[in-house]
């Protein structure tokens, strides 16, 4: 009999964090509510709700959010029986201040993001929200960007400063099948019983769920999906065909298949402005390693300089920006329609 | 004139820049002591090849020469500064502050300095600060500005553990000074921390939103990028790698900015490679503004002779 029969993970539904970047950050209270009360239906554990970019994104440089992160934290908080409410917030950006509010606002899961080799700055937010109870999550972004060995690095720094589980975040669908194990399993040895393992995909290069899939096998403990793929680039994993395959290959993830299909058919369907796709800009940014969310920032940007997206997002992963860095798309594009060399 | 005496206190990439920028570029100050706490700090051995008395036995030493200095350069931790200034006040030290402390009022030296009478002890913001206010307070002199935000990029290399530990406080630091220097209703400061090799040099792109006329070509947008081009000018006199990267974008108004546009003005800092390389920009820039700082007070302080300038 297969050892893979005695796998299970816990799905993170992240339609309404992720999922945020493709509703250019403009999610109601009433989406918000839906959302949640079809996926607490469907025992989805974690749900999590923030601006796309995480606590405090709402910013000239990711796009404003139509309503408050904190009025949408606490509709969903007053939405689920079951579930519990995440936040992600990214140092540099979101503060202690925000993280506190968001406590306050009933979030019980703190996920705190860095790039993949930059976990120190994260020290002091994951020791604040042990402090305030929260379950912690780390998100090493970018995972493609260090090796299997500088990650398990990184990830050590985030487990001593009180993180539960460190996530191998593929921001830019860049990974393939064994670069993902590679990486699961070089946390899982350095972190021991120290953290759990999780694993972030996107669509960029069609890979995410198979990618969650080696994950799994590898020792991934947490997995995270977006309802319809919602999300920034060619979307994430979708939560539906994460339920789907990983029941099918026997990882129990107590999540009910129908009633996530249901929740992404009839509720996520109706509300959103964009399905996420692969075409030549997302494609190109999991094939030059650019971080998801800044597809539509460069689309806005082709527009009004007249160069195309995909080639802006070439040039910002030659130039190796990171996360966050989506003011350098105009910069990019200027250049490129001035005829300059860029990077 | 003859040359004031300075005391750095800190002794590590940031002080050791600014050694090297005091000794290379300062007109009326000169560095008397370095201070650290490690003996095996480079940037003591580096003062003690130079001629500077250099100690390990830090503030409480000097303090006990007979020589004060006229001016100490804070460069440890804000809780040490905010632990030695009652120490240098005591004395009549100017405290020139390079940590987050914010004992003293902020300062940019190009938009604030002539403004503030107390002057005994001030605080150079951040380095994004230094880079960002400047501008920041360029627009809010043509238009009023309801909200001003930064983000400001550096090379993970330049990135030291004092800023790693305390990201926050870098970023609440620089959205304050974005209000009561650069003149802005609400202040947002992001910081991104880049590891790409060859590092990349610093960046900062300062989006301040403005009235919707202003965003239109006419009058009003020429003040905006005339006074733009000034303050790009005045920085460029102690920062010489500090530049534009394009021309300032406006985009127009939207209801989902308040109804108000926007101005994006993208800024790379180069730095003079005194210690640290050139992409170094954000150790540049504020060393290089506090010693423009303590030149500008030497000259005051002598005008008014003896006096401790505020005291």
């Amino acid at each position: 009999m297969s050892t893979h029969t005695e796998l299970s993970v816990r799905l993170t539904d992240t339609t309404l964090r992720d999922g945020s970047h493709a509703m250019s950050h403009k999610f109601t209270e009433e989406h918000v509510r839906s959302v949640v009360r079809a996926l607490d239906d469907a025992k989805v554990e974690i749900i999590e709700v923030t601006h796309g970019d995480g606590l405090g994104g709402s910013s000239f440089n990711y796009g404003f959010s139509l309503t408050p992160e904190l009025d949408l934290v606490r509709a969903a908080v007053d939405e689920a029986r079951n579930a519990k409410i995440a936040v992600l917030m990214l140092p540099g950006l979101g503060t202690i201040h925000d993280l506190n509010q968001a406590h306050e606002a009933g979030a019980s899961v703190a996920r705190i993001a860095t790039h993949s080799t930059e976990a120190d700055v994260s020290i002091q937010h994951f020791q604040h929200a042990r402090k305030l109870g929260m379950e912690t999550v780390g998100f090493l972004m970018l995972s493609h960007r260090a090796t299997p060995e500088k990650l398990a690095e990184q990830a050590r720094i985030m487990a001593d400063a009180g993180c539960q589980c460190v996530y191998v975040v593929d921001s830019a669908g860049a990974l393939i099948l064994d670069d993902v194990s590679d990486r699961v399993s070089a946390l899982v040895a350095e972190l021991g019983n120290d953290a759990q393992v999780g694993f972030h995909g996107h669509q960029n290069l069609s890979f995410g769920v198979a990618n969650s899939v080696y994950a799994a096998r590898a020792g991934a403990k947490q997995i995270d999906g977006t309802l319809l793929a919602l999300g920034a680039g060619a979307g994430n994993s979708p939560t539906e065909v994460l339920a789907a395959a990983f029941e099918r290959i026997g990882i129990h993830t107590g999540v009910d298949v129908h009633g996530v299909m249901a929740a992404a058919e009839d509720v996520v369907k109706p509300i959103i402005t964009r399905m996420p796709i692969m075409d030549r800009a997302s494609i190109m940014q999991g094939y030059a390693g650019v971080y998801s969310s800044f597809l539509i920032h460069a689309e806005r940007a082709a527009e009004r300089y007249g160069v195309p997206a995909w080639q802006i997002l070439e040039e910002i992963g030659k130039a190796g920006y990171v996360g966050g860095q989506e003011d350098m798309i105009v910069d990019v594009a200027v250049q490129l329609a001035s005829g300059a060399r860029v990077a | 004139m003859a040359k004031k005496t300075a005391a750095i206190v800190g002794s590590g990439n940031i002080g050791t820049d600014l050694m090297f920028k005091i000794m290379r570029r300062s007109t009326n100050v000169e560095v008397k002591y370095m201070i650290g706490v490690d003996p095996a700090s480079d940037g003591l051995a580096r003062a003690a090849r130079l001629g500077i008395t250099a100690s390990a036995e830090g503030v409480d030493w000097l303090l006990a020469q007979d020589e004060l200095p006229d001016f100490v350069f804070e460069c440890t931790s804000a809780k040490a500064h905010e632990a030695n200034a009652p120490k240098y006040k005591a004395a009549g030290i100017h405290a020139i502050d390079l940590t987050p402390a914010a004992v003293g009022p902020y300062l940019c030296p190009v938009v604030n300095l002539d403004a503030l009478e107390d002057v005994l002890n001030v605080n150079m913001i951040t380095c994004a600060g230094q880079a960002t206010t400047p501008i920041v307070a360029a627009i809010s002199s043509v238009v009023p500005v309801d909200y001003a935000e930064i983000v400001a990029s550096i090379a993970s290399k330049s990135a030291g553990p004092g800023t790693r530990a305390n990201v926050d406080e870098f970023t609440e630091t620089t959205s304050r000074a974005l209000e009561e220097v650069g003149g802005a209703k609400r202040g947002k400061a992001i910081i991104i921390i880049n590891p790409v090799e060859p590092p990349m040099i610093m960046r900062n792109t300062i989006y301040a939103a403005i009235p919707a006329e202003a965003a239109e070509p006419g009058e009003l947008q020429d003040r905006i990028v005339a006074a733009i081009d000034a303050a790009v000018a005045n920085i460029q006199d102690y920062v010489p790698g500090y530049s534009l990267r394009v021309e300032p974008q406006f985009d127009s108004a939207r209801e989902d900015w308040d109804g108000n546009g926007r101005v994006g003005v993208w800024v790379q800092v180069k730095g003079a490679a005194d210690y640290l390389p050139e992409y170094a920009g954000n150790l540049d820039i504020i060393t290089a503004a506090a010693t423009r700082t303590a030149d500008l007070l030497a000259e005051r302080m002598d005008a008014n002779t003896s006096t401790p300038v505020g005291a």
